[in-house]
């Protein structure tokens, strides 16, 4: 066991997939002799040679075509979109295609492809690089959406997703990269990639959060903690599907919710927990069901983002509205 | 401003011959039926051309049959085939068992003759899941996003590549219309960056539905558009099958060799309508457009050689296309006699690990249809 940061758990994870399965393949725009723009598969070229791990020419639509082509072929591709703002280049190929393709043969043909995303604010990036687009993707059946909060996690889930049969499409958190440093054990585990995770016990209410709004709900507990509010705080690692037994059951206890995302408010991962959470345990709730998410403008530039991105601070302030209703 | 007249760059004259190696489409017999190629025509034998003439009166009558089809609203969605059976049957013939075909919505006609049932082609058009399971794996669904067929394909061309299958490549149909596409250019270039062995046809038909080849863009081919990329490329007379099958057979012995991908762009004509869903062609073209290549049908001229060489009769035609017209009614009692589908199936198939909530509109649904 050693301490990791959240990137480097990320490598460890695809090296031990790239080690275990002859069929994977990384390939992207960098991934290879660069290990990545933020060096994410750093040293795997390397170590795996260039038939596994491979520079791509700088077009995302066709990158995703190779996914398909190769899982078609019987390879388990990992592909890399650069960042998250680029994948609209590949939407078709995601949303069109990959998600679909299983269906479209009647489950007789798999496509185990994991695309690797980074995402997420507060690291100054220019256009397009920080956007949280989860929710674009959250509304396709047939493809998964998780992302990992912790280097923990980040390990675990990353070997789940590409020994998934499912496509997948995973997450990472651009500001966690290299803040966010934990034990991870260095032998082979995973992380399911169907299930939330209570990751604060509490008993008074529960936060929901993903990615780096949980810790700023951890943070939030703290501070509500002093004045003797128990916050549970829930880190729902899957954004689709949601894992509802866990934050029901959480609500059965607490019987208050908030709900956090670091995404614009509108048509998100927060309105669906909402949705799912007022259709099955209304009854259960003795408040309104309360959102922190950023507000409904464009993603910000850059120099402004931190007045824009909800943090520890507005998460407890919801939180003792909903706790003092 | 500079003096003297000495430019250091003539761009109208390489406008005016950027197109120069392709002016000269491939061709083996001409519009009235001509040999203009003896030595190329001499490599195939008599059976051989019958054959090309079996499999182009197959797609006619495959054509005809499934307008009737669509007039007594027994097929969905299909696209017209006519005037395209030389382009067609041609180059698929040019393919092994093993070669994995991406298919266009047009391309119903190469799906069948590659491996899959006739009765599976309906079902497709119908809208039913058994149209996508092909007793020959190697190939996908017709695809519908014009382009995405062409970046899947360099995935497989790759992956057969990083397999090592030596005698196996990927090959895939658009039309003029598809190489306006940005998904067209990646797919080719991805191809070649990797040099990856996959063959990628352009039926040049005139028309994405309405729109003429001459508004999609300004170059005076679509097969040059593939230099750009690294790739070789040629165009053929679509209406020739003997010169099709020749180029695409010289394709696929190229990429097999190694040596990377082809474009091919096949001139070709659709004498009919986009789809059988409500286009007129006769909003957006001309009689007077249309004769000339009605007059240069690829079942005309390469009847007039097979006649000239006593090889084929009308009597021989007809018989055929009756026997062809009984397959495809009793394809089409086939594809009708398909299992009802359910949702609860389609359900089942969104992943291989049905999601909780999947589960739960499994149980709902089978609920429903076990009523």
């Amino acid at each position: 066991m050693a301490k990791m940061t959240y990137i480097k758990a990320i490598t460890s994870g695809l090296d031990q997939v790239l080690n275990d399965d002859p069929k994977t393949l990384i390939f992207g725009e960098d991934v290879g002799k660069n290990g990545g723009v933020f060096r994410t598969t750093v040293g795997l070229q390397d170590k795996y040679g260039e038939d596994r791990v491979f520079d791509t020419p700088l077009a995302e639509s066709g990158i995703l075509g190779l996914a398909i082509g190769l899982s078609l072929t019987g390879w388990r591709p990992i592909p890399e979109i650069q960042f998250m703002g680029f994948t609209f280049e590949a939407m078709d190929g995601i949303v069109g295609q990959l998600a679909r393709d299983h269906y479209r043969f009647g489950g007789q043909k798999n496509f185990p492809v994991t695309v690797r995303t980074p995402f997420g604010g507060g690291t100054h990036t220019a256009e397009m690089h920080a956007d949280n687009l989860e929710n674009y993707f959250t509304s396709t059946p047939g493809l998964r959406v998780v992302t990992p909060a912790n280097p923990y996690d980040a390990k675990g889930m990353i070997i789940s997703a590409v020994e998934s049969d499912d496509p997948v499409l995973f997450m990472e958190n651009l500001k966690l990269y290299r803040s966010m440093k934990a034990e991870v054990p260095d032998e082979k585990y995973t992380v399911p990639l169907d299930s939330a995770k209570v990751v604060r016990e509490g008993t008074d209410i529960t936060i929901v959060a993903y990615s780096a709004e949980v810790n700023e709900s951890l943070k939030a507990a703290d501070a509500l903690a002093k004045d003797n509010i128990s916050a549970e705080v829930i880190d729902l690692r899957s954004l689709s599907p949601i894992d509802t037994d866990t934050i029901f059951a959480s609500i059965d206890k607490t019987h208050k919710v908030v709900i956090v995302q670091e995404a614009q408010r509108m048509a998100g991962v927060g309105a669906t927990v909402a949705a799912d959470i007022a259709e099955e345990k209304i009854m259960s709730l003795d408040a309104p069901i309360g959102r922190v998410a950023a507000p409904d403008s464009v993603y910000p530039f850059a120099q402004a983002e931190n007045d824009w991105i909800p943090n520890a601070d507005d998460v407890e302030a919801k939180a003792r509205e909903i706790f003092t209703y | 401003m500079a003096n003297g007249s000495k430019q250091i760059v003539d761009f109208a004259k390489i406008k005016a011959t950027m197109a120069d190696p392709y002016k000269h489409p491939v061709q083996v017999i001409d519009r009235e039926g001509t040999v203009v190629d003896p030595e190329i025509l001499a490599k195939y034998s008599d059976d051989q051309l019958v054959d090309f003439m079996k499999k182009m009166v197959w797609e006619r009558t495959l054509h005809e049959q499934t307008m009737n089809f669509s007039r007594q609203g027994r097929l969905g969605f299909y696209a017209p085939t006519a005037g395209e059976e030389a382009s067609e049957m041609g180059s698929v013939t040019a393919f092994k068992e093993q070669d994995f075909l991406l298919p266009a919505y047009r391309d119903l006609p190469q799906m069948i003759q590659h491996g899959t049932t006739v009765a599976k082609g309906f079902l497709w058009s119908k809208g039913h899941v058994e149209g996508s399971q092909h007793p020959n794996p190697n190939m996908i669904f017709p695809q519908i996003i014009i382009g995405a067929q062409y970046v899947e394909t360099a995935g497989v061309a790759l992956g057969i590549k990083k397999n090592k299958d030596e005698d196996r490549v990927a090959f895939a149909y658009t039309g003029d219309g598809g190489t306006s596409q940005g998904d067209w250019y990646e797919g080719v270039n991805f191809a070649s960056a990797f040099q990856a062995p996959a063959v990628f046809f352009v039926q040049n038909n005139g028309w994405a539905i309405s729109v003429p080849r001459y508004k999609q863009t300004a170059a005076e081919t679509l097969a040059q558009k593939a230099v750009a990329m690294g790739v070789p490329s040629v165009q053929v007379d679509g209406m020739d099958i003997v010169a099709v099958h020749e180029v695409a057979k010289a394709a696929r012995d190229f990429a097999v060799a190694g040596n990377g991908p082809v474009v091919i762009e096949t001139l070709t004509y659709r004498y009919g309508a986009h789809s059988s869903a409500g286009d007129d062609p006769s909003r957006y073209r001309t009689k007077e457009e249309e004769k000339p290549w009605f007059d240069a049908d690829p079942l005309i001229r390469l009847r007039k050689v097979l006649t000239d060489k006593g090889i084929w009769s009308q009597d021989q035609e007809d018989k055929l296309v009756a026997d062809y017209k009984d397959d495809f009614k009793q394809a089409m009692k086939e594809a009708e006699a398909a299992p009802a589908q359910k949702v609860s199936d389609f359900l089942k198939w969104t992943y291989n690990v049905p999601t909780p909530a999947v589960k739960k509109q499994i149980a709902e649904f089978e609920a429903k249809e076990s009523k």
